[in-house]
């Protein structure tokens, strides 16, 4: 059952350049309690999708120009456009209903509040917490994420921790009101190599435990192998291929994802001299997309894809691309 | 935290060591005082027994090394004019000269943070236009032009506010600042309200787009919350450097808003010595402003290392 089912999304930019086409069309949906992985190169607007889901990102220069994102309650009784919310009902759905972990936690948390009050305030605003209700909760939700001295901890300031606990504070902000949804946007991308792999397990273990269903916004293939119970991959503002993970991983069919998947290094194997990559640059997102945008570095691409956008098409069942192939 | 106070007073010393320094021999290159005390038609001989009277005939070193170890010891020596020891008569205007200084710095806090607030959260809307505003005619106004204006309409015409003069009254014992006040401390609080303004504005333009920002609305938070939790407590800390220089600047730069409203603050009576080349007073002053604005300075640190706690549990 979805619990939420964002539909054509288009978001774009208003700068002095020009237009910046960030997102053209974004759909898909998430299943409840389910771990959707999100990849995709800089800049192909995997960020700004879930900012604009909450409407976080900086309005001027943004606008959400189209589309819809339904949230589904009470089992998929009830739905919200979030969208369209009002500022309170949005207040309601950001923190409350949807929980929120930046990439880097040193400059996404308040450098001169407590990481105690920077928890303990999202538990007064949407579970009405009284103060010293809010530090009790806060502090388990310390301990919850793995931090000793929770006791104490409550009292430091984000500098006084290390990397990996700050993205524990992080997300125990981004869970502290029971969230149904958690959007995790590269959470391990400012950490070293055997930090990032405690910060996956913990939001592994916390989306098992709470059932939660997780946004997962990674470059890194790998992470999403281990942990995504479906993958979408994006380019240049669009999805070209969503699929489940083992799926995309042993029969990907969008030109792009086979690029991606075989710049990846194997693990055990020969080594195979230099990695491959894919030739040419990411598009220019200031020009309206008109036609598919990887022709210019696809191998395969033929007339068509010059001229017409390819629709999202299912395949196989719930392998879904936007090729012509 | 120690240490960092530690280091700031050995700074703090040392700087007033300097200001003794040039503060005396900046007047010593100004010429000699006793030719303006003496009438006209005194003989050499008159002039020249003044001049050992007051010491002015030694060796610059020895009367430097005299000054120097009197100052240590708060003797700043006698003030030519006055025939007063130089400190009693600082001390007499001081309270003047705080009560102007606070009111001023108060009127460019009330209405500069608020203004700066409410411009920098909604660029270009009309509070923006009128934090802009103030900000630059804050900035570039005259004060002591500002000050005759209004004297002219509030005093003159509208009768509102005494037009010189400083009145207070007492309640238990306390002396408390009257409406005498106003015009002088708005006309000199004018500047700093101007920085305050823009600078407030700035921040907030700036604060607003941190990741920590966008935190505090993912998390659900009211803009009256994120505004004041976040946005605000964030640059307040620049904000009290800021306020410790304009305070300085506000307790030394009061000649001309003083002269014109005949305050009888420090202002006053250093343009009055100024005047009457009275050499010990305008030292005393001189140096006693200079450790005004240290000691300010110094609080300034205390209060930013208090205000930050990167740097409160810092080394």
């Amino acid at each position: 059952m979805p619990i939420l089912e964002v539909k054509n999304l288009v978001t774009r930019f208003y700068t002095i350049e020009g237009v910046v086409h960030a997102l053209n069309g974004v759909s898909f949906d998430l299943e409840e309690g389910e771990i959707l992985g999100i990849v995709g190169e800089s800049g192909s607007g995997k960020s700004v999708a879930m900012m604009s889901l909450l409407n976080l990102l900086p309005m001027p220069p943004a606008r959400i120009e189209r589309g819809k994102a339904l949230f589904y309650e009470n089992g998929g009784q009830d739905s919200v456009d979030l969208l369209t919310l009002t500022k309170a009902e949005r207040r309601r759905v950001r923190g409350g209903k949807i929980g929120y972990i930046f990439q880097d936690a040193l400059s996404a948390l308040n450098p001169v509040m407590t990481v105690g009050r920077q928890i303990g305030e999202s538990l007064m605003e949407h579970l009405g917490l009284s103060g010293e209700d809010a530090k009790h909760r806060a502090v388990e939700l310390l301990e919850h994420v793995g931090i000793p001295g929770a006791e104490k901890r409550y009292y430091n300031y984000p500098h006084q921790f290390s990397g990996g606990m700050r993205q524990r504070v992080m997300i125990a902000i981004a869970i502290a009101c029971d969230p149904k949804i958690v959007i995790a946007d590269e959470p391990t991308t400012a950490l070293d190599v055997t930090v990032q792999a405690q910060i996956v397990e913990l939001i592994k273990r916390l989306q098992e435990e709470l059932r939660l269903a997780v946004i997962w916004i990674t470059h890194d293939l790998g992470v999403v192998a281990g942990i995504a119970d479906r993958v979408l991959v994006m380019y240049a503002g669009y999805p070209v291929e969503i699929s489940l993970v083992d799926d995309l991983y042993n029969n990907p069919v969008h030109p792009y994802t086979k690029g991606l998947l075989g710049a990846l290094p194997g693990i055990g194997g020969k080594r195979a001299g230099r990695l491959e990559s894919i030739e040419g640059a990411p598009p220019d997102l200031l020009a309206k997309p008109k036609h598919c945008q990887f022709v210019w570095r696809c191998p395969y691409a033929f007339d068509r894809c010059r001229n017409e956008m390819p629709e999202l098409v299912e395949i196989a069942p719930k392998h879904y691309t936007k090729c012509f192939l | 935290m120690q240490r960092y106070i530690l280091s700031r007073l050995v700074q703090s010393a040392g700087i007033l060591i300097g200001v003794l320094l040039i503060v005396f021999f900046m007047l010593q290159m100004t010429g000699d005082p006793v030719s303006l005390m003496v009438s006209r038609n005194a003989s050499p001989e008159q002039v020249e027994a003044l001049r050992e009277e007051l010491g002015y005939n030694r060796p610059v070193m020895v009367q430097f090394f005299d000054f120097f170890t009197d100052a240590l010891t708060g003797d700043f020596g006698m003030s030519l004019r006055h025939r007063q020891p130089s400190l009693k008569l600082i001390l007499d205007r001081l309270p003047a000269t705080v009560e102007l200084a606070a009111t001023a710095l108060m009127f460019a806090l009330v209405i500069g943070v608020p203004l700066g607030l409410l411009g920098g959260s909604n660029p270009n809307s009309f509070w923006d236009i009128m934090a802009r505003g103030a900000g630059l005619i804050g900035q570039t106004i005259p004060n002591f032009w500002l000050a005759l204006i209004l004297i002219v309409i509030l005093s003159v015409h509208l009768g509102w506010f005494p037009t010189f003069g400083r009145n207070t009254w007492s309640l238990f014992g306390l002396t408390l600042p009257t409406r005498s006040v106003v015009l002088p401390a708005f006309a000199l609080g004018l500047f700093t309200t101007g920085q305050i303004v823009r600078f407030v504005r700035s921040a907030v333009l700036e604060i607003k787009n941190e990741d920590y920002v966008r935190t505090a609305y993912s998390k659900g938070l009211s803009d009256r919350n994120i505004y004041m939790r976040h946005i605000l407590r964030n640059a307040s800390i620049p904000l009290i450097s800021i306020i410790g220089v304009q305070f300085g600047y506000l307790m030394s730069g009061s000649i001309y808003i003083e002269t014109i409203f005949s305050w009888p603050g420090l202002g006053n009576l250093l343009a009055e010595a100024i005047g009457n080349r009275d050499f010990a007073l305008v030292q005393a002053i001189a140096f006693f402003t200079s450790l005004v604005v240290v000691a300010l300075n110094l609080l300034t640190d205390v209060a930013y290392g208090l205000a930050d706690p990167r740097i409160r549990y810092g080394d």
